[in-house]
């Protein structure tokens, strides 16, 4: 399996705060990659630094082979690797169609208006927001919010998705979908990064996990030997029904 | 395509009736009137690129106004250059200044760069005041000789007046080309939520430069059009801060975001403020009025004139722009 | 005594002004991240305040500072009400722009009634020489208060319940709420006193220049560079950045014409921000 994303050492301080500190990890072609740790453990963080929201302090980025540190997050968009944000932001004073207009635009491809439009209906469809796509983005519920986030990025054709936090706030039939969904990106060729706090999800979802506290890698292996991981455990120590939860799901 | 599209006929329509009404009837008076609503309609629909289609308040936007003005008029006075190559250098020249300008201030957010915008105004007055070649406070005359090639003053102020309406034309064409393009949908994206628009691939950084650049253009050409025509300019006339805030006035009014906002806006609250100057008791009021109207359109109808009748009649969104 | 060094001093006390002024700006900015572009005219409208009072009352203007003050804190209810209560939570542009319609009618009307005319404050207290150069009694006088002001303005926000309310939805306002803080209240009060403040240094300017209706703008510009310089929502460090400011103006000013000062101050606003641009010491605005 060759590596789409190769993250070496990368960090970064926020004032007094070490957020990440000297992270590495490889995220390989077809996989679905997990992100978990416990509060305040630097997952979003991390996020924000592969794909450019903030400058690395130290180390380097490589996606698909081309050094990507220091890149603006539009430029990482164009090389092919596309987010979601763990608080939604949708374009709220635009419709459902013309925000994942505006990711099949300046995406990957960069397509031009009339060729963004198709792509926008198809994945739409695909995402099961189609019958909601005249609707302002505002009026939205909160699973049609993430959903139209997902959709916004898989409209930019990437190659890498980074998903973060997809299924928080969604009830149990909304999970499955988009459980379901994620499942249909990877089968169609996209990979996956995604950060959760859904242990069941993400332990079934996964091919393989990073497991994050107070801005150090402590993991990095399948499901199955995480739960097995005795710094994992003790990482999530303070929540009791997580250590449950992690047995339980294996 | 453009064509199909309603209001572009609209716009032709409303040039063609704006030169053919005062020339049918030689009627210089309705020409005089009519200018000052060209005018404005240029003025709001440039700064509706800014304001309303990229979230970002330009409050110094006269200053392009008065810079073509002044460029046009030194090229035509000092380099005896003809009218319409001053003119388009005029909006060349202010263009690339504006484009310079923008990408330092362009990178400060909302309403920080709104401050800045008022700081480049008063930048600029204050520079254009003590520069020598410009004639300092004093400023620049149009001399006789310079209507000349245009067949005398009569003739001259004529040629001006289809020129101007050409502009206002242009200006509302360029509004409308740029809104269902992808150009505009990126715009529309910053104005929205800058920074996820960036997450999504918007260059931001580039497409503010560029607009703030582009909405520059025409409102300078138009300046040194009408300051030609005026026959003279200087500092206080060239960059009225009143100016740039009734250019606000009009946007909201109107409805920010649109093409036919910026017009209707404009024409309405042209007509509005030529009445309150020719009433002595008013005029002193016509700061009021503006903020009043202001606040008004705020509070009870934020979209303006145009985004009232889209929620009356939701089916014109399509067709008025 | 150098001409530069009396010049700093000098600037050193106005400063201080400048600070107080900025003070009423940062605390509204910081408590409801709101750009009050009313604030040039309510100084204005202190000036004329003191004017009025002086004239009627002929007491000392420093005893005039608490009627200019109460008066200040009911006309920003009224602003608040008008312009900025409804607009709290909607996009900074929308306040941005109600803000700044409130300040072309505020600027209207006072142009009505006073013109553009110039009017002062005819009061003077003795000053302090020191060889070559007397430092007039009005300047030091205003230092004082503005330092005694914004002592005061301390003391509330770290003392009083209500400063404490204010402070607490500055920092975190859907926080402020689960503990039972009413936030529309204190958002009220807080702008209210932002209102105060810019009234209050608006009356002690009256009494050290000349004045117009239009005077309030270079006094809001200079509150801007000052805010940005000391941070969002720290008054106390807009005073110091107040009296900094003061002294560069007073460093500089024997060189340069007058007329230049608010452009360099510009200058100084626009790179301050292009370098920093949350602020030196700020918070993130939305």
């Amino acid at each position: 399996m060759t590596d789409l994303l190769q993250v070496r050492g990368i960090s970064k301080r926020f004032g007094g705060l070490q957020a990440v500190a000297d992270v590495s990890f490889n995220l390989g072609e077809g996989e679905i990659l997990g992100l978990i740790g416990p509060n305040g453990a630097g997952k979003t963080t991390l996020f924000n630094l592969v794909n450019g929201v903030f400058k690395s302090d130290a180390g380097t980025i490589t996606f698909l082979g081309k050094d990507i540190t220091g890149r603006s997050p539009d430029q990482v968009v164009h090389l092919g690797l596309a987010r979601t944000h763990q608080i939604v932001r949708p374009l709220s004073g635009m419709s459902v169609l013309e925000n994942v207009i505006v990711g099949a635009c300046f995406g990957r491809e960069n397509q031009s208006m009339r060729e963004a439009r198709a792509t926008a209906l198809e994945v739409l469809e695909r995402v099961g927001l189609a019958d909601r796509a005249n609707s302002s983005a505002r009026a939205l519920t909160l699973a049609g919010k993430k959903r139209l986030e997902v959709a916004r990025a898989l409209a930019a054709r990437p190659k890498l998705l980074l998903l973060d936090e997809v299924l928080a706030g969604l009830n149990p039939t909304e999970i499955g979908q988009m459980i379901a969904l994620i499942l249909s990106i990877r089968d169609g060729g996209v990979s996956v990064f995604m950060i959760e706090h859904v242990m069941q999800a993400i332990m079934n979802l996964s091919d393989r996990i990073v497991v994050l506290n107070l801005g150090r890698k402590i993991a990095e292996a399948p499901p199955a030997e995480v739960v097995k991981n005795a710094d994992v455990v003790e990482a999530y120590l303070g929540f009791p029904d997580i250590v449950d939860k992690l047995r339980g799901a294996q | 395509m453009m064509l199909r599209r309603p209001l572009f006929w609209l716009i032709l329509l409303l040039a063609a009736v704006f030169a053919w009404l005062p020339k049918h009837g030689n009627n210089v008076a309705l020409r005089e009137d009519l200018i000052l609503v060209a005018v404005a309609i240029i003025l709001t629909s440039n700064l509706n690129l800014m304001i309303g289609y990229t979230g970002y308040v330009n409050f110094g936007h006269i200053v392009f106004y008065g810079l073509g003005g002044y460029v046009g008029l030194y090229l035509m006075t000092v380099r005896s250059w003809h009218l319409i190559p001053a003119a388009l250098t005029a909006g060349v020249a202010v263009s690339v200044l504006a484009l310079l300008f923008g990408l330092g201030i362009l990178r400060l957010r909302g309403a920080y760069f709104a401050l800045a915008t008022i700081g480049v105004l008063e930048a600029v007055q204050a520079f254009v005041s003590n520069f020598e070649s410009w004639g300092r406070s004093t400023g620049m005359y149009v001399s006789f000789e310079s209507y000349v090639p245009m067949g005398g003053p009569k003739h001259a102020l004529w040629l001006t007046y289809f020129l101007i309406i050409g502009v206002m034309a242009l200006s509302l064409m360029l509004s409308l080309g740029i809104r269902r393009s992808k150009f505009g949908l990126g715009l529309f994206a910053i104005r929205e939520d800058e920074d996820a628009a960036i997450v999504l691939g918007v260059n931001a950084t580039l497409y503010k430069a560029i607009i703030y650049s582009v909405s520059a253009f025409l409102p300078a050409v138009a300046g040194a059009l009408m300051f030609f025509k005026n026959g003279m300019i200087d500092p206080s006339i060239a960059f009225e801060y009143m100016l740039s805030l009734e250019g606000i006035v009009m946007l909201m009014l109107g409805g920010q975001g649109t093409v036919a906002g910026s017009a209707l806006g404009a024409g309405l609250y042209e007509r509005l403020r030529s009445y309150l100057l020719t009433s002595p008791r008013l005029s002193a009021f016509h700061l009021v009025i503006a903020g009043a109207l202001l606040l008004l359109v705020i509070r009870l109808a934020p979209g303006g004139l145009i985004g009232w009748l889209y929620r009356l009649v939701p089916r014109s969104r399509e067709v008025i722009e | 005594m150098s001409g530069i060094l009396a010049s700093m001093i000098d600037g050193l006390l106005i400063g201080s002004v400048y600070g107080l002024a900025a003070m009423g700006l940062s605390l509204i900015w910081g408590v409801m991240d709101v750009i009050n572009l009313t604030h040039g005219a309510m100084i204005a409208l202190g000036m004329f305040g003191m004017y009025l009072l002086f004239g009627a009352s002929a007491a000392n203007p420093y005893l005039l500072l608490i009627p200019v003050i109460a008066a200040g804190l009911v006309l920003g209810m009224i602003v608040y009400w008008l312009s900025v209560s409804w607009v709290i939570d909607r996009p900074q542009l929308m306040s941005l722009l109600s803000t700044f319609a409130v300040n072309m009618m505020v600027i209207g009307i006072g142009t009505a009634i006073w013109s553009t005319s110039p009017y002062n404050v005819n009061f003077s207290l003795p000053g302090i020489t020191v060889g070559a150069y007397t430092f007039t009694g009005n300047h030091i006088a205003a230092a004082i208060s503005a330092v005694v002001i914004a002592l005061l303005l301390e003391l509330f926000l770290y003392r009083t319940r209500a400063g404490k309310a204010i402070r607490a939805v500055a920092d975190n306002r859907d926080a402020a709420e689960l503990m039972g803080i009413s936030s529309t209240q204190v958002l009220m009060v807080a702008f209210a006193i932002g209102i105060a403040l810019a009234a209050a240094s608006g009356a002690l300017v009256s009494t050290l220049f000349p004045f117009t209706i239009l005077s309030g703008a270079s006094y809001q510009l200079k509150s801007f560079v000052v805010t940005v310089l000391a941070g969002l929502g720290k008054p106390f460090g807009a005073l110091v950045a107040g009296v900094l400011l003061g002294l560069l103006e007073g460093a500089v000013s024997p060189f340069i014409a007058v007329s230049w000062i608010p452009l360099i101050e510009f200058g100084l606003f626009v790179v301050v921000l292009i370098l920093f641009p949350r602020g030196i010491f700020g918070r993130a605005t939305a």
